[in-house]
């Protein structure tokens, strides 16, 4: 007889402020550059430098606890995490172990149209090391370089509790958890770049089985679908691990991307001692009340509240209100679609159409559209007027797409312009009648559907420029 | 008089009555390291042209007529774990042998500012640790007073450098007593300021709740100009103490009638040599007849400061010292299999016993299983002492005791006993765990070898210090005792 099993998903979240400056000293936080050209003595951690806390990090910090639900501490601490790894200049991490920032906050998720809430454990701040390049891979490099420009970079991590049950809704608390945090204005959330970073513990047991089974940890998920994928794939390589009579072992394990599969990364789990203690150089954080709340007050909309608005306000269906605030970049752009262009249904669906197919086709978010809110407003008041057919306006929103133009520029450019002249179309419509005898006699015949490849027709002898209700309007005339 | 026997305020007299010049004192400086430095071996780096040229600059500001500060032109010695721009900076280590900082420690840039001119960085205990500058991974440092003896720890060569002669104030640094014993066995005055009033940004850590920056002077006087000079705000050190410190010469008064006094029995036990218990009784009668109100008290959780101190410190600096491995400067061993192999061989060869039986024993009071019983424990005591201490000066202006149970002893003489040598440090320690001010001065002799007396006081109460400090020094001879070094 075959046992169901149930997952159970927690996830650890570390994502990068964005802050001008790191979080102890005052290199900058810039990406990229040159290697070890964004240091000082601090972030280095030469012998006698000492941390200073950048105030703008506790703020971001804060911000992020209050989107998440959380309740912010009046009383935190920084700790030692001691660890001995060439990224890590002091072999010490400075981050935040008893006594975090935020505790006891919640996200809610939706997953084939049920919310459920999961719950978030804590929310901490910390310092990033630094990146070795290896010389070919980790084994075989005969020397490694070690570069310093990303040592200190604010982070927050954000932990939840283990209440995800599928690969589903592993996918959708990160997906919400990148939104809130990004319409706080406090990270780019960038997985490509690695300004989000996730390590999501899986295990799974018997339906039913109250404890937990033994978990383990996938790192290097670099997309929302490398952590489906992975977590799905976890999920059935346990399940098939404990019907084959074995048992997970307590391991972290890598996603490998091009194989699909994950990868122990550590076979036996060492049991890490990171002898935390608090850290002498710094003192305790104490946030009074009203700071707090200042901060709370300054929050902008968050995509819960911006999705009811869309609703309430927009009249669009839940659905179209829940894709366009998934992300803020696209709940931006279609804001200000909308402030020239007044019809948010029509947005609507030629975002989630037409830029939706487009962007996903070329691997692209909508930071890298080409095409202006406002040059997509231009389109739509073109239709309108009945200066394009939808059909031409789809033509002409490629050629956007793919060169940035105005919407009347590639118009005139190409001859799009509509025929919306009697005379002119009549001609044509007679050339297509005496052309096609059999689909007038099928149409003269009852078959009234006939009409809709004479409309075809004369479109394409028109490429596409007829306007579609006239050249109907003109055939039924004519086959009468 | 020799120049060199002068303090920096009497010198300061003479360069503004143009009867010296800056040029001239450094030069007289070098003169006297020529002469006795084989003998002493205060320093482990001789600054010489950095000192010259300062030394010009100062003349020339005072030849355009320019107002300079009481401590210009100044020669001060600075203990090697303090960083310094483009002079090696070692903290008497093997594994910092080469280590030239792009930066300068506050404490030594406000010198700076005040025209002082760096002679040179002095020997040490390596990273700090130690009670007769004997750990330092260098060479040893010989006590002016006794050439066989060793001058205290671990700021051992500063304190020897200024009875030599060898400059005429320097800079210490404190976690456990590692200015004021010193200061105790070469017969100068040393001060441990309250904590968070010297930046610790450039000090090298060794444990950085209890480090302390503070001088070494010839006399009270001279020690009140320092502490103008260094303390101070440091936006650099999130534990530097924003407040205003006060013009500490204002407390140079030679009058204490009144001032109370407590002397708590537990500094006076049996640990103490009795000859040593001897000259701190004369030094109370005195101060007793000079209208001081003193007497018995007790701080009763002085026998745990010890132990609570081995625990917090060597934590401290297990977690401090980690960042020495190899990678980014300092020692690397040449021939590393992998990356473990050079952080643990680099690591083994840079460190001397003493550092590595610390950073072992910090580790192990760190690590799961034993952290609530040791680290966590020390602090609870850490804070009873720090009571111990809020109470006693509900009281007293100021507490009293030896600075050090005995006398400077013979090289060699505790080398192979760490626990005989901690307790070299019974009567210092208290006073890093509850973080208050205190100094050692001067107040006789046993045997031709310097006795210190130390004052503690409440936070941020250094001018108290130093008012009682400066009567005893007015109305005694002791701070005019000079060595006689090798028979020279």
């Amino acid at each position: 007889m075959t046992q169901s099993y149930e997952a159970v998903i927690g996830i650890e979240v570390h994502v990068e402020l964005k802050t001008n400056t790191k979080i102890f000293c005052n290199s900058t936080t810039e990406f990229g550059g040159d290697p070890n050209h964004h240091t000082c003595p601090v972030c280095l951690g030469l012998p006698g430098t000492l941390p200073v806390l950048n105030k703008k990090v506790v703020e971001y910090a804060v911000r992020a606890g209050l989107a998440l639900n959380c309740k912010i501490a009046n009383f935190s601490k920084f700790d030692r995490k001691n660890y001995y790894y060439p990224d890590l200049p002091k072999n010490y991490q400075i981050s935040q172990y008893d006594l975090p920032i935020a505790e006891h906050g919640y996200l809610d998720i939706e997953v084939d149209g049920q919310t459920k809430r999961i719950g978030i454990t804590r929310l901490h701040m910390e310092e990033d090391a630094g990146k070795l390049v290896h010389q070919g891979n980790i084994v075989t490099t005969p020397y490694s370089l070690v570069d310093y420009n990303r040592t200190g970079v604010p982070l927050i991590e954000i932990v939840s509790e283990p209440d995800m049950r599928s690969p589903e809704e592993a996918r959708a608390y990160v997906e919400k958890l990148k939104a809130v945090i990004q319409y706080t204005g406090v990270s780019d959330c960038r997985m490509e770049e690695g300004s989000l970073r996730c390590d999501v513990n899986v295990s799974v047991r018997p339906v039913g089985q109250r404890e937990f089974g033994t978990k383990t940890e996938i790192k290097n998920l670099n997309s929302f679908r490398a952590l489906q994928r992975a977590v799905a794939f976890e999920i059935e390589r346990q399940i098939g691990v404990l019907e084959s009579g074995g048992k997970v072992i307590q391991e972290t394990r890598t996603w490998d991307e091009a194989r699909g599969i994950t990868v122990s990364m550590r076979s036996k789990e060492q049991a890490h001692d990171y002898r935390y203690f608090p850290d002498p150089d710094l003192v305790p954080l104490v946030l009074d009340n009203q700071w707090i709340e200042f901060i709370r007050e300054s929050l902008p909309e968050l995509p819960d509240q911006r999705r009811a608005r869309y609703i309430r306000e927009y009249g669009l269906p839940e659905y179209d209100a829940s894709i366009l605030t998934l992300t803020k970049e696209m709940s931006d752009y279609f804001e200000e679609v909308i402030q020239h262009y007044h019809t948010p249904k029509a947005v609507s669906n030629w975002m989630m159409g037409e830029m939706a197919r487009l962007l996903n086709a070329g691997g692209m978010d909508i930071t890298r559209c080409k095409i202006k809110p406002t040059q997509l407003a231009e389109l739509l008041k073109l239709i309108d007027k009945g200066t394009i057919s939808g059909k031409i306006a789809k033509t002409v929103f490629e050629e956007m797409f793919a060169s940035g133009k105005d919407p009347e520029a590639i118009v005139k450019e190409k001859g799009l312009v509509q025929i919306s002249d009697e005379g002119a179309l009549a001609a044509v419509v007679d050339e297509v009648i005496a052309a096609n005898p059999k689909s007038v006699q099928d149409y003269r015949g009852g078959k009234t559907q006939a009409i809709g490849f004479l409309v075809g027709q004369v479109m394409k002898a028109t490429r596409g420029k007829a306007n579609p209700d006239l050249v109907n309007k003109l055939l039924k005339e004519k086959l009468q | 008089m020799d120049l060199l026997q002068r303090t920096a305020h009497q010198l300061h007299e003479m360069l503004v009555k143009k009867e010296i010049s800056a040029s001239e004192i450094t030069a007289a400086v070098y003169r006297r390291i020529e002469e006795v430095e084989d003998k002493v071996k205060s320093f482990l780096t001789i600054t010489r042209e950095h000192a010259e040229a300062r030394a010009r600059q100062v003349d020339k500001k005072i030849a355009a007529g320019e107002p300079v500060g009481p401590l210009a032109g100044i020669p001060v010695a600075v203990k090697d774990n303090m960083c310094t721009e483009g002079i090696r900076t070692t903290c008497a280590s093997k594994i910092l042998y080469n280590f030239v900082p792009p930066y300068t420690a506050t404490a030594v840039a406000r010198m700076n500012a005040a025209d002082m001119v760096m002679v040179g960085k002095t020997n040490m205990d390596e990273f700090a640790m130690g009670s007769s500058t004997e750990n330092s991974g260098f060479h040893l440092t010989h006590n002016p007073w006794d050439l066989e003896r060793v001058p205290g720890g671990s700021s051992g060569g500063s304190a020897a450098a200024v009875a030599a002669g060898e400059a005429v104030v320097s800079l210490g640094s404190d976690t456990g007593g590692s200015i004021r014993q010193p200061a105790s066995f070469c017969g100068v005055v040393g001060m441990k300021p309250t904590y968070g009033g010297v930046s610790r940004y450039g000090l090298v850590a060794y444990a950085s709740s209890l480090d302390q920056i503070g001088p070494f002077t010839k006399d009270v006087t001279d020690m009140a100009h320092m502490l103008n000079v260094i303390c101070g705000h440091d936006p650099m050190d999130s534990t530097s103490a924003n407040v205003q410190h006060p013009d500490f010469t204002k407390f140079l008064i030679n009058d204490i009638k009144g001032i109370k006094i407590g002397v708590p029995r537990e500094y006076m036990a049996d640990g103490i040599d009795p000859l040593v218990k001897e000259r701190i009784k004369e030094a109370i009668k005195k101060l007793t007849e000079l209208g001081a109100y003193v007497e018995e008290t007790s701080l009763p959780h002085t026998d745990y400061a010890m132990p609570a101190y081995y625990l917090i410190a060597t934590a401290e600096a297990s977690s401090n010292l980690a960042r020495y491995d190899g990678v980014r400067y300092g020692l690397r061993v040449e021939d590393a299999r992998d990356v473990v192999d050079m952080f643990m061989r680099s690591r083994s060869q840079g460190f001397g016993e003493e550092v590595k039986r610390r950073i072992m024993l910090g580790t192990y009071s760190l690590s799961a299983g034993y952290y609530d019983a040791y680290y966590l424990k020390a602090l609870k005591v850490r804070t009873l002492i720090k009571q111990d201490f809020d109470k006693a000066f509900e009281k007293y202006d100021v507490l009293l005791s030896p600075t050090s149970p005995s006398t400077a002893f013979k090289i060699g003489e505790m080398v192979h006993d760490p626990m005989q040598m901690y307790l070299q440090d019974v009567c210092t320690i208290p006073v890093n765990l509850a973080g208050i001010p205190a100094l050692s001065i001067p107040c006789g002799l046993v045997n031709h070898l310097p006795v210190g007396l130390q004052l503690m006081g409440k936070a941020f109460a250094e001018g108290t210090l130093l008012r009682v400090a400066y009567t005893l020094e007015q109305n005694t001879e002791f701070t005019r005792l000079q060595p006689v070094i090798g028979g020279a």
